[in-house]
């Protein structure tokens, strides 16, 4: 397994799913993915989209491991390595980072704890030094900087009591800090009003780099318009059923998803 | 002292008509006495360490030092017939660990206020605090109870807090005897109207322990926060019962406790709020978390609120059961091993009620204390 500083070039592929069969960890009987595709790379962004039950955030739980979910059958490479094979916390330290449609509440933990445990998590990997609380502020306020907000969630305990918003807007920091190569956002956009979908998609713009991509699952075309695509891929019944330019997005919106 | 005979022997009736409660009394149902009932005891050797930077006019010491304040307040507050446990106490009182804090005086360094008792076979200490604050006075009040690792003891302590108009009053109190000690507790206090306090009771220590807080808000606008931490495992059993009064109107009081059980450990809350016919806009939050670390480890909630006011806000809740799986793939997710979201989980438990400590150098103590309970301590420091 690379252990290096998870540089991509350009163009190479970040991620390949091939022939993924996934099913629920209580219910081997209730498959969810049906045998999906999909090939991410560097500097892409790339738009899932689907009606509800189609299979969009079960995806993003199995990229990201989470135990509610089993693989049966197929495949997912990672920067050449097998992704299946790693523990949840392996891969997030590899630069695979999933922001949570519900995040969850941590209480009686500051954020700003919480963000630098986590970033020391990856540093460590990386075989770099670990911050302490000074020069990780600084790393902080440089971060707040790029993407333009203040730090008045930093000392609360970790999306607890947070607003909607709030809690979304909190993803896209840890997001931010941890410098994903492998960014997955599920309905980031859910539950936010135009001004907070404005903010947060020039956030994600913002941190976009050559060498990254970034996977955005979202029921809406609305986000779209801020974060705007390489590739639309229309999920259906746990399969890939559709792809194109960002133009099927606007398809989608305009037919639905059963006109497409 | 006449005075004190007097309520010496009150407390001694009491005693005398009750007894010991028994688990078919609703209020006992879940903490067995009998271990102390069957025990006969002797007389424990209190030792009382005070510590107090002298503000003007403050006073601390014992009954020769503050009798007239001890005689204006002792025992009116802790009721004899309220607890059997309070009865017995005050039939056996001894010495009184007297703060006072006169008018418009503020104390800014926190009292630390130490108790320790030592014995030759099985012996009862019955410490008791009275703490006075007088008009718009503000003080930080630390009581610690500790033993000396003896055989078999009970220690059996009550202490009143009398807030007067506009006083605030930061306190904390940590239990931390050893598992071979019963620990039953009784804090009552009264506040003035637009009064504040802050409350933490800290429970580590003692194999049993039933500690029953009344807090009265006896004048509008009173503001009382009641928190609670219980860190305990192995065989140790930890029974709060709060009983929140609201008298009068324009009052709040937020409550929280939060309870982490490991091992076999019991943990009983029992949170009752009245608000009084009249005490209208009382704002009124009660919250009981409860984290099992082990399938034996149990806990029991029981909210039980009585309102005859109509123009109130009252919630509570109550959670209980194992670390959250949600929350341990979510810190997992962003490259924590499993160990150390465990770690951090368990201690976010804990340091939910530290962190509302307002008195920094008590907070930071504590947590350091917390931690080390925990087994957490390789967690990098705040």
């Amino acid at each position: 397994m690379s252990k290096g500083n998870g540089k991509s070039e350009a163009g190479s592929v970040i991620l390949e799913v091939k022939g993924l069969h996934a099913t629920v960890s209580t219910d081997a009987k209730k498959e969810i993915l049906k045998g999906l595709d999909l090939t991410v790379r560097a500097g892409e962004v790339h738009a899932i989209m689907g009606p509800n039950g189609s299979g969009k955030s079960t995806l993003a739980a199995v990229l990201a491991g989470h135990p509610a979910y089993t693989v049966t059958a197929g495949s997912v490479t990672y920067k050449g390595n097998d992704l299946l094979d790693m523990d949840p916390e392996e891969r997030a330290r590899e630069g695979v980072f999933l922001a949570f449609q519900y995040p969850v509440a941590i209480r009686g933990i500051t954020n700003s704890y919480f963000l630098r445990s986590a970033l020391n998590a990856v540093r460590k990997h990386r075989g770099q030094e670990e911050l302490d609380p000074l020069d990780f502020l600084s790393v902080l306020e440089k971060k707040l900087k790029q993407i333009g907000w203040d730090d008045s969630f930093l000392n609360r305990a970790v999306n607890d009591g947070f607003s909607g918003g709030e809690k979304k807007r909190n993803e896209i920091l840890q997001m931010a800090i941890l410098e994903p190569t492998l960014a997955i956002l599920d309905e980031t956009d859910s539950g936010l009003d135009i001004d907070a979908l404005k903010t947060v998609a020039e956030a994600v713009n913002a941190l976009r780099r050559p060498d990254s991509a970034t996977v955005v699952v979202t029921h809406y075309q609305r986000l779209l318009n801020y974060i705007v695509p390489d590739r639309v891929h229309v999920l259906a019944g746990g399969r890939i059923v559709k792809s194109g330019g960002k133009e099927l997005a606007l398809e989608l919106e305009e037919k639905g998803y059963v006109g497409v | 002292m006449n005075w004190l005979t007097e309520l010496r022997e009150r407390g001694a009736a009491r005693f005398a008509e009750v007894g010991f409660p028994t688990t078919k009394q609703e209020a006992w149902r879940f903490t067995d006495v009998r271990p102390i009932a069957e025990t006969s005891y002797g007389k424990a050797m209190s030792r009382w360490s005070v510590e107090a930077n002298g503000a003007k006019g403050l006073v601390t010491g014992d009954l020769s030092k503050a009798g007239d304040i001890a005689q204006a307040h002792l025992g009116r507050y802790a009721d004899v017939a309220a607890n059997p446990f309070t009865a017995l106490a005050t039939a056996f009182l001894d010495t009184v660990q007297v703060i006072s804090v006169p008018a418009k005086t503020e104390v800014t360094a926190p009292i630390r206020l130490s108790h320790r008792f030592e014995g030759n076979g099985a012996v009862m200490a019955t410490p008791r605090v009275l703490i006075v604050l007088g008009d718009q006075a503000r003080a930080t009040v630390i009581e610690t109870h500790e033993d000396s690792g003896i055989e078999s003891a009970l220690s059996n302590g009550v202490t009143e807090i009398v807030l007067g108009d506009g006083a605030i009053l930061d306190y904390v109190r940590v239990q931390r005897e050893g598992t071979k000690t019963s620990h039953i507790a009784t804090t009552q206090s009264h506040q003035g109207r637009d009064s504040v306090l802050r409350s933490t009771s800290i429970a580590l220590g003692a194999g049993l322990t039933r500690h029953d807080l009344g807090a009265v808000l006896a004048g509008t606008g009173g503001s009382l926060t009641l928190n609670g931490l219980s860190v305990i495992s192995g065989r140790q059993h930890v029974d709060y019962h709060t009983t929140i009064d609201h008298a009068q109107p324009h009052c709040e009081s937020h409550e929280l406790f939060n309870g982490v059980f490991d091992q076999h450990a019991r943990g009983v809350f029992n949170g009752r709020i009245i608000v009084r016919p009249g005490a209208q806009r009382t704002d009124s939050k009660q919250t009981n978390n409860n984290l099992l670390l082990s399938g034996e480890a149990r806990a029991d909630s029981q909210p039980q609120l009585e309102i005859y006011a109509d123009d109130v806000k009252c919630t509570h809740g109550a959670t209980l059961g194992p670390l959250d799986p949600t929350a341990l793939f979510y810190l997992q997710s962003r490259g924590l091993s499993p160990a150390t979201a465990r770690s951090l989980l368990t201690y976010g438990f804990a340091a939910d009620v530290l962190t509302r400590i307002a008195v920094a150098p008590v907070r930071e103590d504590l947590d350091r204390v917390i931690r080390g309970r925990l087994g957490v301590e390789s967690l990098a420091a705040a």
